[in-house]
């Protein structure tokens, strides 16, 4: 140990060894177990063998600070503390022996309370673990007071970094980072230069990451923040050597990579982070640099093939490691900024760069990207996210592991593409037509050049005119052009593997769901009407427009529904010649000209059978290529568009602006819309339905409606069937008081229906009339809706295919039933007075009165009184109303005399019931004859001792 | 180094774009992308709560090692967004508050012209000169 420092020049900051020492090599406390009870028989021997034992555990600390102390492991439950006599005064003599102090010999009792006493053994331990480091922290502050700021800057960083060591090892972590802070500044205060700056940038590195972590220990992240910010600040620019860029590039990808580590770690125990505060960030910077170190590696490290590492090797030291942290191995120790020997230097730097040649740079940009896209996942950055693995997919590509490069851009493709932000996603396209130009992976390349050439790429005129090319010969089974800035190896390769496909027999055929993309051909299908009849060919427009620079033939266009039967007659096809397909004067069907909509117009009949049916289109496609070559099918789902035509007619559809007149041929594709389905109806019907009746029916009356039906139609009609009553759907009730039949001449009961379904009547030739009469008994009044509907088989010719339709008119008709009239019946005395009660045998009269409420005249055919067993007439009971004719609005009475005899029941007594035979007295003969029934009020009869006859 | 970007609400494609110097216009463009996703959550923050005293200007978005992106939102959640070098200290909050109001102003303008049909992409002289000389007075 010294005991001066003015003499002595330290060699550097922070000896390698250091830290390992303090942490792994240099106890704190020895603590010597010893078996011994107070009441040892054998003391003195078990003194002695104690006392050596202690000695020989000082004797190999060899002077160092290192406490010391024992314990005695006992079997018998020590008694409390004074009242064994015996145990104190052997302890003290045991102390002497050891040369320990009072407080350094413990007892272990084997006992029951072990747990017990292994804790406050613990905590003793610990006490003097922290004396020990208090004691070395004040050791290293003493050295200070000897230090000059001259020749000793070093040292003042190294004593600052052990005492905060230190007291982390005492745990006392508040003074541990207040010490750190001040070894921070002090590393930066040193003298630097490019000789030394690794060494104080290593040294700066490990102090910051010391700070940090104590930072979000202390749960104070934005301290740990500041001064990670701060630390970035002050060493971004200390590259040192600029042959040795790359390393510097290095260590800040390293200081970001341990940040985020040290931010993620904190995180995991409880901090919470947020979406622009999160470690994601400081991966994300790493990879960066990593990216950046890589970039320098690519330009300092390419050296031939011919130089060779240096022997010796100027990065091998004696004892295979640094003395001090940050120092070059080939001149360690040396202070001094003159470099002494400059070849040595050279070799240095040398061996170092060829070192850094052989990283696998790729992986680790790769994996700090995928760390930063695993931290972005959580805080809701998909953009973010999405933007990362692009990245990742970049360096792939670069790594040449193009089938991950293909698979993750392909993944974020679709985001790119849904927010319509072409030139991001014309960029990643590229780079994946890259990739599968290099794998040779047949229809991923068709995939990306079909979308590089649509119109939501970016590409430049040059450009896609290059892929589509590349394309055309890719369907004429040759091999493309390789891409540009490729590899000059990768691309030998793959056209090799190019090839391989174009000798390869089979699986020439490559259909490519264009739908969720945006290809160069456009395609929207359009029926022409949202439904067709039947008898007429169902008409639909495809339109096709190409985006790409030059004209492109196409084998074949045919259109799926859903009944296929419908399939084979939209089929546009002609076999071409294979030399055709550059012939790019010739504009024939087969062939799409940049910038023009082309229309195909298809027609079809549509069978019988799906009438009332929806008829679909389910797909279109389109096939590019021929059988003999290579073929693409194009396939729409539905009728055509992609992924950004919704947006585009939307767009369109908001638009004022006037479009520019075009020729009657032609068409703004903008303002086409898809029409992917349209039904199929029912011919239209031609013959003529009328109905002919006197509304409103009367209350269960045979209510006669005239049904005429007369055919227009050119042919028979055949197997004409007529539904007619009440439309269902209405009022349950309705259907069980309302009758319909087709004989008038009784009256029906309730058993009949309220509809009469399909009643046939026979074939109607062209012009013929026909009339039926169906009649309708309503139980109710209200209104009430009726259906009457025709229909009928006809033969028609459409196209020059005869068909059979089926056709059906119906009329329906909303018919209101009234009651014919209202009776009003009051008993009156003979002497005509008006009696709310009657008095026995005494003679009475009873008046009815029949007002017609029909707006049609009504015949009473006659009238009959039914009484009850308790009346008794006074003379004859004749109808006074037989055949008489109620127009509206007049009423016929009649008058009846009876008596009642005297009874016993005080609440009154039942009349009869009055009978009404009607009709209505129109013309129509053998009308039937209705009966109404009206109940005759009660009446109350009293019995009267005298009643004068005057 | 500067951009301005405007997207329109909900599929947030860009509707102006311009940056300065041209050579790095892709990764402006990604950078402006991502930005969007903290936009997107600091509009979700602010709620409906109060729509018409909402501040407009959403400040800075992130910040990264070489720029700072700064974002601004108008009530029909039209986005506007701006990337400034990170060394460029002249440029404080309110410089770059006043230069989004007058952005905003443009934009108005725009809509404000019958024939320019919302969620287009803008071609408008008037705007681009605004941009430039706004680039201008940064650059």
């Amino acid at each position: 140990q010294r005991t001066s420092y003015e003499w002595y020049i330290p060699k550097g900051i922070l000896k390698t060894g250091w830290m390992n020492k303090h942490l792994n090599l240099v106890p704190a406390l020895v603590v010597v177990f010893y078996e011994l009870d107070w009441d040892e028989p054998q003391w003195k021997e078990k003194q002695s063998e104690c006392a050596t034992r202690v000695e020989i555990v000082r004797q190999s600390l060899q002077g160092r600070n290192t406490k010391v102390a024992v314990v005695l492991i006992q079997k018998k439950t020590p008694l409390p503390p004074g009242e064994d006599v015996i145990a104190s005064e052997r302890a003290a003599a045991l102390c002497n022996a050891c040369d320990l102090s009072g407080k350094s010999l413990f007892v272990l009792p084997h006992t029951d309370h072990l747990v017990g006493y292994i804790i406050r053994l613990e905590n003793a331990f610990y006490e003097h673990a922290q004396t020990y480091y208090y004691t070395e922290i004040r050791r290293v502050k003493s050295h200070k007071e000897f230090l000059n700021k001259t020749t000793h800057q070093l040292l003042f960083v190294r004593h600052q970094f052990k005492i905060a060591f230190f007291s982390e090892l005492k745990q006392d972590t508040q003074n541990a980072l207040k010490n750190y802070r001040t070894a921070y500044n002090l590393v930066h205060e040193l003298r630097a230069h490019e000789t030394n700056m690794l060494e104080i940038k290593t040294m700066a590195g490990f102090i910051n990451y010391k700070i940090c972590r104590l930072c979000f220990q202390h749960n104070t992240p934005l301290d740990a923040i500041a001064q990670f910010r701060k630390h970035i600040d002050l060493c971004k620019k200390k590259i040192g050597s600029a042959e040795l860029a790359f390393e510097h590039a290095a260590w800040m990808s390293k200081q970001f990579q341990a940040f985020g580590d040290l931010f993620d770690e904190a995180i995991k125990l409880g901090l919470t982070a947020i979406q622009t505060q999160n470690p994601g960030f400081y991966y994300q910077q790493a990879a960066y640099y990593a990216q950046e170190r890589k970039q320098l590696a690519s330009v300092l490290c390419n050296h031939d093939s011919s130089v060779i590492y240096p022997n010796p090797d100027p990065l091998e030291t004696q004892t295979g490691v640094l003395d001090f942290y940050g120092q070059r191995p080939w001149r360690q120790g040396i202070l001094s900024f003159d470099l002494s020997d400059p070849e040595k230097e050279k070799m240095g730097i040398l061996s170092l760069q060829l070192k850094e040649k052989i990283v696998l740079h790729s992986e680790l940009i790769i994996t700090l990207l995928s760390n930063a896209v695993a931290q972005f996942k959580k805080y809701k950055c998909p953009r973010m996210k999405s933007h990362l693995m692009v990245q990742m997919g970049e360096e792939y590509y670069y790594a040449k592991d193009y089938a991950k490069a293909l698979k993750l851009l392909d993944y974020v493709m679709c985001e790119y593409r849904s927010e319509g932000w072409w030139t991001l996603l014309t960029s990643i396209l590229t780079t994946a037509l890259k990739c599968s130009y290099l794998m040779a992976q047949l229809k991923d390349y068709i995939t990306y050049s079909l979308e590089l050439l649509g119109r939501a790429s970016t590409l430049k005129e040059d450009q896609k005119s290059r892929i589509e090319k590349n394309l055309i010969k890719v369907l004429m089974n040759e091999s493309p052009d390789p891409e540009p800035d490729c590899d000059a190896a990768a691309v030998k390769a793959s056209q090799k593997l190019w090839a391989d496909c174009v000798s390869l027999a089979g699986s020439n055929v490559f259909t490519i769901e264009v739908q969720d993309f945006i290809p160069f051909v456009q395609c929207k299908a359009k029926f022409l009407a949202p439904s067709f009849h039947v008898d007429v060919p169902v008409q639909f427009d495809v339109y096709l427009r190409a985006d790409c620079p030059h004209p492109i033939r196409f084998s074949k266009l045919c259109i799926s529904f859903n009944n296929q039967d419908y399939n084979q007659y939209c089929v546009v096809e002609e076999a071409y010649q294979k030399s055709d397909i550059l012939e790019q004067s010739s504009q024939g069907t087969m062939c799409l000209v940049p910038g023009k909509t082309r229309k195909f117009t298809f027609r079809f009949v549509a069978k019988t059978e799906d009438v009332g049916k929806k008829i679909e289109i389910t797909s279109v496609d389109l096939i590019l290529g021929s059988e003999s070559g290579r073929c693409v099918i194009l396939n729409w789902r539905g009728g055509g568009g992609d992924a950004a035509s919704s947006q585009e007619a939307l767009q369109a559809a908001r638009s004022f602006r006037r479009r520019p007149k075009l020729p009657d041929n032609e068409v703004h594709w903008d303002s086409l819309t898809i029409q992917a389905s349209t039904m199929i109806i029912y011919r239209v019907p031609n013959i003529s339905v009328h109905l002919r009746h006197e509304p409103p029916a009367l209350t269960n009356e045979m209510y006669c409606l005239i049904v005429t039906v007369q055919s227009h139609e050119e042919t028979v009609a055949k197997d004409v069937k007529l539904t007619a009553g009440l439309k269902p759907g209405q009022d349950a009730n309705l259907t069980q008081k309302t009758q319909v039949t087709l004989h008038g001449t009784d009256a029906c009961d309730d058993s009949f229906p309220a509809l009469l379904p399909d009643i046939p009547v026979g074939d109607l030739q062209p012009g013929e009339k026909l009339e039926k009469p169906i009649y309708i008994r309503c139980g109710t009044v209200g209104a009430r809706m009726f259906l009457v509907y025709v229909s009928y088989l006809i033969n028609t010719i459409v196209e020059g295919k005869e068909i059979l339709c089926k056709c059906h008119r119906d009329e329906t008709v909303t018919i209101e039933t009234v009651f014919p009239f209202d009776v009003a019946v009051k008993f009156v005395s003979t002497k005509l007075e008006h009696l709310d009660r009657v008095f026995a045998d005494i003679p009475f009269l009873l008046m009815t009165d029949i007002l017609s409420a029909s707006p049609w005249p009504l015949t009473i055919v006659t009238s009959q009184l039914q009484l009850s067993a308790s009346m008794t007439p006074v003379d004859q009971l004749e109808s006074y109303v037989e055949n008489v004719v109620l127009q509206t609005g007049e009423s016929a009475s009649e008058c009846f005399c009876l008596r009642c005899p005297p009874v016993t029941n005080a609440s009154g007594v039942a009349t009869g019931c009055y009978i009404i035979s009607w009709k209505r007295s129109s013309p129509v003969e053998s009308v039937p004859v209705v009966s109404t029934v009206i109940t005759l009020p009660h009446v109350i009869v009293e019995s009267i001792p005298l009643h004068v006859n005057a | 180094v500067l951009i301005s970007v405007i997207c329109s609400p909900p599929q947030n494609y860009p509707l102006y774009i311009r940056s300065i110097p041209t050579e790095n216009e892709l990764k402006f463009h990604y950078t402006v992308h991502t930005s969007l996703d903290v936009v997107d959550e600091k509009i979700s923050a602010m709620g409906k709560a109060l729509v018409d005293q909402r501040e407009l200007y959403l400040g800075l978005l992130y910040p990264t090692e070489d720029y700072k992106v700064y974002g601004y939102v108008t009530n029909s959640k039209v986005k506007f967004v701006m990337v400034v070098d990170s060394s460029n200290t002249a440029l404080r909050d309110n410089e770059i508050r006043s230069m989004f109001r007058k952005l905003h102003n443009s934009y108005t303008d725009i809509m404000c012209n019958p024939f320019y049909n919302p969620g287009d992409r803008i071609h408008s002289r008037a705007f681009d000169s605004m941009v430039n000389s706004m680039m201008m007075q940064v650059c």
